[in-house]
């Protein structure tokens, strides 16, 4: 038996673990699967960003893929109107993502629960539909092809590229690190546990003076931010953009990803999207049929454990 | 029933193949209009009694993931028999026609889509209305554990209710088919106007859900007409426009 007192220590362990393992595949992965994990760590990402709506903020959002599809669309345009730099072009995905995302959460907190739900899903399709139609901005379902990787100052006097898959992954890997440490930081805050409150009692927190709705729009928009930099990665990471991206089966797989990690953890939902991504790439590989037995694994997942992964942990 | 089903459009989208499927052996629609429904009757029923019933008391979110599985296994199931070319059928004999009624020319099938709508959507408010079903079920959503001790049957209505939605879903496909594409991806097209009307018109109220879609048709017709690539903008602005003036639909009751 591990004594009691260093209980405390399992987190951040397995955090440390987790990130050396992940920091390691580069060395010993094949190149494929080096592509695929940094896909997985981008729709880590995107995972995290909306466990802060679900689990901490209790907000079922059913249209995060929007924010992910708005941040790399804006990426896009910016890195084909030939402006370098990975801050800018990170920024551009923020920007974009949380300036669509002020309107869309002001009116769809107007309601909640089921309602939020499907207003969220609503407006994404209609976003959806605006990437296919706008065709003088977007091209349609052709999407922006052709997007270039930044390039950064110090990696080129080391002689080191993005377009190389390794070090693209450790920017990935870097920015999901720090984005989890971002997230973390925000839901130990007062304004997580303020969130949290409004979960749970909404009436009693506004008795208590706190503007509930401020609060849930703040964090609408910051989960939308934190999505649009995940979709401006994966601009760069595929080098196009399609609407694809903000099709709602990409929504839907992220709050799977959510729930099959486990909801409120954090880690839970960045493994759950791993598990997802594998899930996908893995039965697409061998059967045909794959998208069939994708959606037979999600509805066992629901029946059987519905508290996720993480929620195994808790109980034992 | 308070059940957010994502899979409705798949019943839709099952609907409209069955419909090919019929028309494409028999030649004969209205045996289609007949299959349908039954068909989806009894898959709605099968689905809400083995899964849907076990997770009415977890709250929303695992119904919404569940029932976007089975659209997931639906829609692949679809494209595996039949590819994901779009396909199309003719519109049942003696209404491929058109009608001139007052100086305009309507095709009778649309006309006939229009008589069908207004006859169920007649027969749906008495029900809600006037019937004892109607009645129980508004109930039970209302509040289940007391209409339970009244000594209502609430499981064998639930399940009765989603098989008759389910084979609603159905027949809406059936009826569509000759109109519009038959496609593997109907069923999220059809899904989220569904959610739109739903939202607008206000949930758990029938009236509320014709009030919606006529709000929804004309401006989505208006739209396509004035400026066709922002059509699904205009129903955006609709949409807005309702939930900042009445955040829970328009003839929805107040939360």
């Amino acid at each position: 038996m591990i004594p009691a007192r260093f209980r405390g220590l399992y987190r951040p362990a397995f955090l440390v673990v987790l990130a050396l393992v992940l920091a390691s595949i580069p060395l010993w992965a094949p190149r494929f699967w080096i592509y695929i994990a940094t896909q997985a760590l981008i729709f880590a990402i995107f995972a995290m960003s909306l466990d802060l709506l679900v689990g901490y903020a209790g907000l079922p959002s059913f249209g995060h893929a929007a924010f992910y599809g708005v941040g790399a669309y804006a990426c896009a345009l910016l890195a084909l109107g030939h402006i370098d730099g990975l801050v800018p072009l990170l920024l551009a995905g923020m920007l974009g993502a949380g300036a669509v995302a002020l309107p869309i959460g002001a009116l769809s907190l107007r309601t909640s629960g089921i309602y939020f739900l499907m207003l969220t899903l609503a407006f994404a399709q209609m976003l959806w539909g605006l990437a296919v139609n706008w065709t003088s901005l977007t091209r349609g379902t052709d999407g922006l092809i052709g997007i270039p990787r930044p390039t950064l100052p110090w990696l080129d006097s080391l002689k080191v590229s993005l377009y190389e898959r390794g070090p693209f992954f450790f920017l990935c890997l870097v920015i999901a690190i720090a984005v989890f440490v971002l997230l973390e930081t925000v839901a130990r805050s007062p304004f997580g546990r303020t969130l949290e409150g409004i979960r749970e009692n909404d009436r009693r927190m506004r008795a208590l003076g706190f503007p509930t709705f401020r609060y849930r729009l703040a964090a609408f928009v910051l989960a939308a931010m934190v999505a649009g930099i995940a979709g401006s990665l994966a601009a760069m990471s595929n080098g196009f953009a399609t609407p694809d991206l903000l099709y709602w089966t990409v929504s839907g797989l992220a709050l799977i990803a959510v729930v099959v990690g486990g909801s409120r953890s954090l880690v839970g939902p960045a493994l759950g999207a791993f598990v997802v991504l594998f899930a996908q790439l893995g039965l697409s590989t061998y059967v045909d049929r794959w998208e069939l037995l994708l959606g037979a694994l999600f509805i066992a997942f629901v029946l059987f454990l519905p508290r996720g992964l993480a929620g195994l942990v808790r109980r034992a | 029933m308070d059940v957010l089903n994502l899979a409705h459009g798949s019943f839709y989208m099952i609907g409209a193949y069955t419909a090919y499927t019929v028309v494409l052996a028999t030649q004969n629609f209205w045996l289609a209009l007949l299959v349908a429904p039954i068909l989806l009757a009894l898959l709605g029923a099968a689905l809400e009694v083995v899964f849907f019933r076990r997770l009415y008391r977890h709250g929303h979110l695992p119904q919404v993931l569940m029932t976007f599985g089975f659209t997931l296994v639906f829609v692949d199931l679809i494209r595996s028999r039949f590819g994901p070319t779009t396909r199309a059928i003719p519109p049942p004999p003696g209404l491929g026609g058109a009608v001139h009624l007052a100086n305009a020319t309507f095709s009778s099938y649309s006309l006939f889509v229009l008589g069908i709508a207004i006859v169920i959507a007649a027969l749906l408010v008495i029900g809600w209305r006037l019937t004892r079903l109607g009645v129980v079920l508004r109930a039970g959503v209302a509040d289940k554990e007391m209409a339970g001790l009244l000594g209502i049957d609430l499981p064998r209505t639930f399940t009765f209710t989603f098989a008759f939605g389910a084979a609603l879903a159905g027949l809406a496909g059936v009826i569509a088919a000759p109109e519009f594409a038959i496609y593997p991806g109907m069923d999220a097209n059809v899904l989220i106007l569904a959610l739109v009307v739903v939202v607008i018109g206000g949930l758990g109220s029938i009236e509320g859900a014709l009030l919606g879609a006529a709000v929804i048709g004309l401006g989505y017709v208006i739209g396509a007409t004035f400026f066709p690539q922002f059509a699904i903008g205009l129903i955006f602005a609709l949409m807005a426009a309702v939930l900042i003036f009445r955040p829970s639909g328009l003839l929805g009751r107040r939360s």
